[in-house]
């Protein structure tokens, strides 16, 4: 018996939505703003970055902004980014997963607030709080400080890549946090107790039912933490020093000084990477959904 | 036993972790010395010199006009635009949330990127306006996914209802509707207002030279030092949000969550 299945058939069968306006037609005009402003704010400058990135300054078609990304120092800046985002992603999740399911069973007041302490420092301007990382962990700072005390051996991450790693982790976080709990706390609780009624224990229960329930949740949690460590360049700007350079700097860099073909052929580049992972994702979670769970 | 305990550990090391650089900011806005890195003592002239400094109170004044705006036109545009998409055949639909998904899974520095090409393609002239727009664009997602689920648990029945009762489609909207999704509708606003004030980069592509707001200005000083000011006027702003959010919350202590997705 398959228990997804059965239960999106069910999530399916609720009263189509489709219907509810259906005498007032008059309510398709509501979107003409939207895809007007979609189609001039999304879809058009995304044709513009593509236009930019295979042509040159003469507006012919060229290859070479895209080949760029083969020079020796865009490519190890890309193949550090990737390096860098895939482990804080991973660390991300691990830390993340564990939480969102803390939260889900504990009896807090109220989802919303939950959902509002871990989006609450979103209101300390990040960069800010980016900044305030310099202080904890440069080499008088406040965590070797503290290992001094203790008379630990001191930490020197500052302007190396683990200080990038932490400050994506710590940025993003958030992101893979709450679509996890988004997705926990919709399990059917009556699913999981029917689990230990047929005898599975703790951890079956939660092999079997809760991870490939919470799936779509740490799949859309993965994207949004690689997405934007990927493609960060203030978190490498502050606490990595001016000698680390991600990708994300390269392309801002080369914004910075007016070269707009070069800059949008390396955009191209990432966007395949953002695709690919979209891609992967998306197909893994049809195959998930479509697989069998016992 | 053991388990509650271990459980509350974490969370308690998971909260140290969030709001620790947090602390720090709020220790810095009350240190007499300028530099961040040596306590000086205790003092209160960063908050005195802040409301002073006409450079900041600028840079403030235009990120909440625009968190505001930006956040009030994306509810408009947002809400509308849920209302018809939810009222759509299943393939636009799917196009169209296909679409609305781009901006918020797109990598901010291409949308940054983008968003600039389209203003310079058409002559229009980077400043205040073009930030606004940029942030209406990143916006409407966040109040679509908001509205989207308020709208699939309304009963289609009450809206019929209400018209064959003698109410306008406006009215009916109004009186039947409106009130049941506007929860949906308040979350959407807020995660806009907080998205469109936390952004940078979009705004760092899309801003003019003469435009500040909090955060480009802050990009500017990393380099050569954070005046004080700018940790007194976070520590304010984030301790009102702080109380408003105690207040809300024991106000609606036991009530529906009014925030449910990012």
């Amino acid at each position: 018996m398959n228990i997804k299945n059965t239960l999106t058939h069910a999530a399916e069968k609720k009263p189509d939505s489709g219907v509810q306006f259906s005498r007032v037609n008059k309510v398709k005009w509501l979107s003409f703003p939207y895809i007007l402003w979609s189609a001039g704010f999304i879809l058009i400058p995304l044709v513009l970055v593509l236009y930019y990135g295979l042509t040159d300054n003469n507006n012919s078609f060229t290859l070479s902004n895209i080949a760029l990304i083969t020079d020796p120092i865009n490519l190890k800046a890309l193949l550090l980014a990737l390096e860098l985002s895939i482990v804080s992603t991973v660390i991300c999740l691990i830390l993340a997963y564990p939480l969102a399911m803390i939260m889900n069973n504990s009896k807090m007041q109220s989802n919303s607030f939950t959902v509002l302490i871990i989006i609450l420092p979103m209101w300390m301007n990040f960069l800010l709080r980016t900044i305030a990382w310099q202080n904890i962990l440069e080499k008088t700072g406040i965590l070797n400080t503290v290992l001094k005390f203790f008379h630990l051996p001191t930490l020197n991450i500052i302007n190396t890549p683990a200080a990038i790693i932490l400050g994506m982790v710590y940025n993003f976080l958030p992101f893979m946090v709450l679509p996890i709990y988004n997705v926990l706390i919709k399990i059917d609780k009556d699913v999981i107790a029917a689990a230990r009624d047929l005898g599975a224990n703790g951890t079956q229960t939660f092999l079997k039912i809760i991870l490939p329930l919470s799936l779509p949740g740490v799949i859309s949690g993965i994207t949004m933490v690689f997405v934007p460590s990927l493609t960060t360049f203030v978190i490498s700007t502050i606490l990595g020093g001016s000698k680390i350079v991600l990708i994300g700097n390269v392309i801002e860099q080369q914004f910075r000084l007016g070269n707009w073909h070069t800059g949008s052929g390396l955009s191209l580049v990432l966007m395949i990477f953002i695709l690919i992972s979209m891609a992967l994702i998306s197909k893994y979670d049809k195959e998930s959904e479509g697989g069998n769970l016992w | 036993m053991v388990k509650r305990f271990l459980s509350r550990a974490y969370i308690g090391i998971i909260l140290l972790f969030l709001y620790a650089p947090i602390l720090i900011l709020i220790v810095l806005s009350f240190n007499a010395s300028k530099s961040r890195a040596k306590w000086g003592g205790f003092t209160l002239h960063w908050y005195q010199q802040l409301f002073r400094n006409e450079d900041i109170m600028s840079a403030l004044y235009t990120t909440l006009i625009i968190a505001f705006t930006s956040a009030l036109i994306a509810t408009i545009l947002g809400t509308a635009a849920a209302i018809a998409i939810n009222s759509m055949k299943k393939t636009p639909r799917l196009i169209m949330l296909g679409i609305t998904n781009i901006p918020m899974l797109n990598a901010d520095i291409v949308t940054g990127i983008s968003l600039m090409l389209v203003f310079v393609a058409v002559n229009y002239t980077l400043g205040f306006t073009s930030v606004l727009l940029s942030h209406i664009t990143f916006n409407i997602p966040y109040v679509i996914l908001s509205v989207m689920p308020k709208l699939k648990q309304l009963n289609p029945h009450t809206f019929e209802a209400a018209q064959d009762l003698g109410a306008s489609p406006l009215y009916a909207f109004y009186k039947v509707i409106l009130p049941d999704i506007f929860p949906g509708v308040l979350s959407g606003f807020f995660l806009s207002f907080t998205m469109s004030l936390d952004d940078f980069v979009i705004t760092y592509f899309t801003k003019g030279p003469e435009v500040n707001t909090l955060s480009t200005k802050i990009y500017t000083e990393v380099r050569k030092g954070i005046k004080p000011e700018i940790y007194a006027l976070s520590t304010l702003m984030f301790l009102t949000v702080l109380l408003l959010l105690i207040f809300i919350n024991r106000r609606n202590a036991g009530k529906n969550a009014p925030i449910r997705k990012l």
